[in-house]
């Protein structure tokens, strides 16, 4: 090969094809590979697995609470009794800070009738996520629900926010019941 | 200056070899013993060698620690307790390496308002500034992740509260949080990941500081007058022994204020809760990150009102980042050519002003929001009854000391069955730290407004020629001689 032709090889368009080419699959490749990386911080299938559970709510005493983690989030499961339930049906619910009847805060067994001694309920305040304290710390708050230390937010005996900074009600889980005596919570 | 010629001459045959192939004799040389530095730098000035001594610190105990620490939720604290009772002279390397973060910051910010008050952000040191930038947000949230690793209380709902912030992103916030949780809540997989990279980065922050000393080594250091070196011979001085005395000095007395905390107050700067083992269902009373972040936990407080579709919550994640993020545009903000405040009357008291804004609102983040400032101008509280009048809800105060009380009482007896009356003590209305917080946030970002006016319309001092004459100026005006001729 002689150095004239050398020179006169270059093709310009010919080599800017080859260079997108070549980076585009580079590229492409790059961003599959990046998928997998970002991809793995996600929830993996054990910690998604643990995310539901069986709650047996014929344990929990009359007039109390018991207090389960699912997946690291706080629940409450409280057995009312009737005092609290007709205190959480007698409240005029246009003057909540978050209207909800006491019947749509719960859910129907598989027969379609309510339990309504068992509220299930979220264990964290809308405020800023602490965990208020109910009966078995012996401080229901002002409307006999729960009481939120940290900011003063006062939840009825429905988890209704009633009094204090805390925007919601205590929101109620996924759940449903399995049995006359189990539900399933799932996040 | 990278302009400056090499000075080195390779002595030995063995130097000479090596040059040719690896000349990184000639690369020290030339960047740490004859680099040319302005001759009238201050005490000001010795922060960037001690941040480099901090940051050593910070990796050789950290290395160590990582081979004592167990990264689960399980060992986490006991592993950490391990260190503190059984690993000889674990006490004294997480102490460094905990107090050792809080010195790491005390140096970063001195540095940094040094670097505000001389106008080291100007032209042509632009790219230089926001690397500093890149190397304090890697700071904090290596900070950040640092402090879940003891797995104590403090640790655990700090996370969360910051993890949370995350959540107040519209749409796809709650898919973030989940994403950097790894799942619903923060768990085991959280404390592994973090843990990881709270390894990877300050490795990374070493390498940002490679690309800081390049980018302070382009246009050679500022100096206090903020006019630029024109002549080698007059206005500098080689950085040895010169600079290596005065930053080694600098950096003794450092490590003295150091040993102090590590030896005879080593928790001082941090928080007794975070020696309880984290419990996801007992929240601590209040929640406070270390010192060394609370002006931005108090600008992410400040917010507590909605702006259109923005809601508190977000709009205070919002401002609390754009307290970061004004510093990186800060080059062009400020609308002044004169670099150093010494010459910039105007700016400076507004410089000082902007130094006591920060302090209060490091006192801010530190308070509970609802606190009165100045507890002695707060009233009495009140005692409030609220009660039910067919079903809508009434409130009824009583003021004043024991009989405000039997009246309250004589009041709750009256009513009517039904009405559910209870009883609350309500502080009176009062100048809090939210109303505080909220008014040193405006003044922060006010700062960097004010910039950008004050450099249209200030009239500076006059600058000195050169440095080399500054410093002759200030030496006669010391000594009472006359200023020696050229």
């Amino acid at each position: 090969m002689t150095t004239e032709t050398h020179a006169e090889a270059v093709d310009e368009d010919r080599r800017n094809f080859i260079h997108i080419a070549t980076g585009s699959v580079a590229l492409g490749g790059a961003a599959m590979f990046a998928w997998t990386l970002v991809d793995q911080w996600n929830p993996a299938a054990d910690t998604r697995a643990a995310s539901a559970l069986d709650v047996d709510v014929s344990k929990v005493p009359l007039g109390g609470e018991i207090r389960i983690l699912i997946g690291g989030k706080p629940f409450f499961v409280r057995h009312r009794t009737p005092a609290e339930i007709s205190a959480a049906e007698s409240v005029n619910i246009s003057i909540l800070p978050d209207p909800e009847s006491d019947e749509a805060r719960l859910r129907p067994k598989g027969d379609g009738t309510l339990n309504k001694a068992i509220l299930v309920t979220s264990g964290s305040c809308t405020h800023l996520g602490c965990v208020p304290v109910g009966p078995s710390q012996g401080n229901t708050g002002d409307y006999g629900g729960w009481y939120c230390p940290c900011h003063g937010s006062h939840y009825d005996t429905s988890g209704r926010i009633r009094k204090g900074p805390a925007p919601k009600n205590l929101p109620v889980p996924n759940y449903r019941w399995v049995s006359d005596s189990v539900v399933n919570i799932s996040l | 200056m990278s302009g400056h010629e090499s000075t080195y001459k390779p002595n030995s045959a063995f130097e000479r070899w090596l040059d040719t192939r690896l000349p990184i004799i000639r690369f020290a040389n030339d960047t740490m013993i004859n680099f040319p530095t302005p001759k009238n730098l201050n005490y000001w000035y010795i922060f960037g060698a001690i941040l480099a001594v901090c940051l050593a610190i910070q990796i050789i105990t950290g290395v160590i620690l990582a081979m004592h620490y167990e990264a689960s939720v399980d060992g986490a604290f006991a592993s950490v307790e391990r260190i503190m009772r059984d690993v000889p002279y674990g006490w004294l390397l997480r102490y460094i390496h905990a107090n050792g973060a809080s010195m790491f910051f005390l140096a970063v910010y001195i540095h940094m308002f040094r670097g505000l008050y001389y106008g080291s952000y100007k032209a042509p040191r632009e790219v230089l500034w926001i690397i500093g930038c890149v190397i304090y947000l890697l700071m904090m949230a290596t900070a950040f992740l640092g402090y879940m690793l003891p797995w104590g209380q403090m640790s655990y709902h700090g996370s969360n509260v910051i993890t949370g912030l995350f959540g107040a992103i519209p749409l796809v916030g709650e898919s973030i949080q989940t994403w950097l949780m790894g799942g619903p809540s923060i768990g085991n997989q959280t404390l592994q990941r973090f843990f990881s990279l709270h390894y990877l980065l300050p490795f990374m922050i070493a390498g940002a500081v490679v690309l800081h000393v390049w980018a302070l080594h382009v246009p050679g250091n500022t100096n206090p007058t903020g006019v630029e070196v024109k002549e080698v011979e007059k206005d500098t001085v080689p950085f040895h022994p010169y600079y290596t005395v005065k930053d080694a000095f600098g950096i003794v007395i450092f490590l003295i204020m150091f040993a102090v905390f590590v030896f005879y107050a080593p928790g001082v700067l941090g928080h007794a809760d975070n020696y309880i083992e984290a419990n996801a269902l007992v929240t601590p009373a209040h929640i406070v990150p270390e010192w060394y972040l609370l002006p931005f936990y108090a600008i992410l407080r400040a917010i507590t009102f909605d702006l259109g579709p923005i809601d508190a919550k977000l709009l205070g994640v919002i401002f609390m980042f754009a307290a970061i993020a004004v510093l990186f545009v800060l080059p062009w903000l400020d609308t002044s050519k004169v670099k150093s405040m010494r010459y910039r009357p105007v700016a400076r008291q507004f410089f000082f002003g902007f130094v006591v804004v920060c302090f209060l609102l490091g006192w801010c983040g530190a308070a509970n929001p609802d606190d009165a400032v100045i507890p002695a101008l707060q009233g009495d509280p009140s005692l409030v009854v609220s009660y039910t009048v067919e079903g809508a809800p009434a409130t009824a105060s009583y003021k004043g000391g024991e009989e405000a009380f039997e009246q309250a009482k004589a009041f709750m007896a009256s009513l009517p069955a039904g009405a559910n009356p209870s009883l609350s003590a309500v502080p009176a209305p009062t100048f809090a730290f939210r109303h505080l917080s909220l008014i040193l946030t405006f003044l922060y970002f006010g700062y960097f407004v004010a910039l950008f006016f004050i450099g249209l319309t200030e009239k500076p001092k006059a600058l000195p020629e050169s440095i080399h004459k500054s410093v002759l100026k200030r030496k006669s005006k010391d000594t009472g001689n006359a200023v020696p001729a050229e």
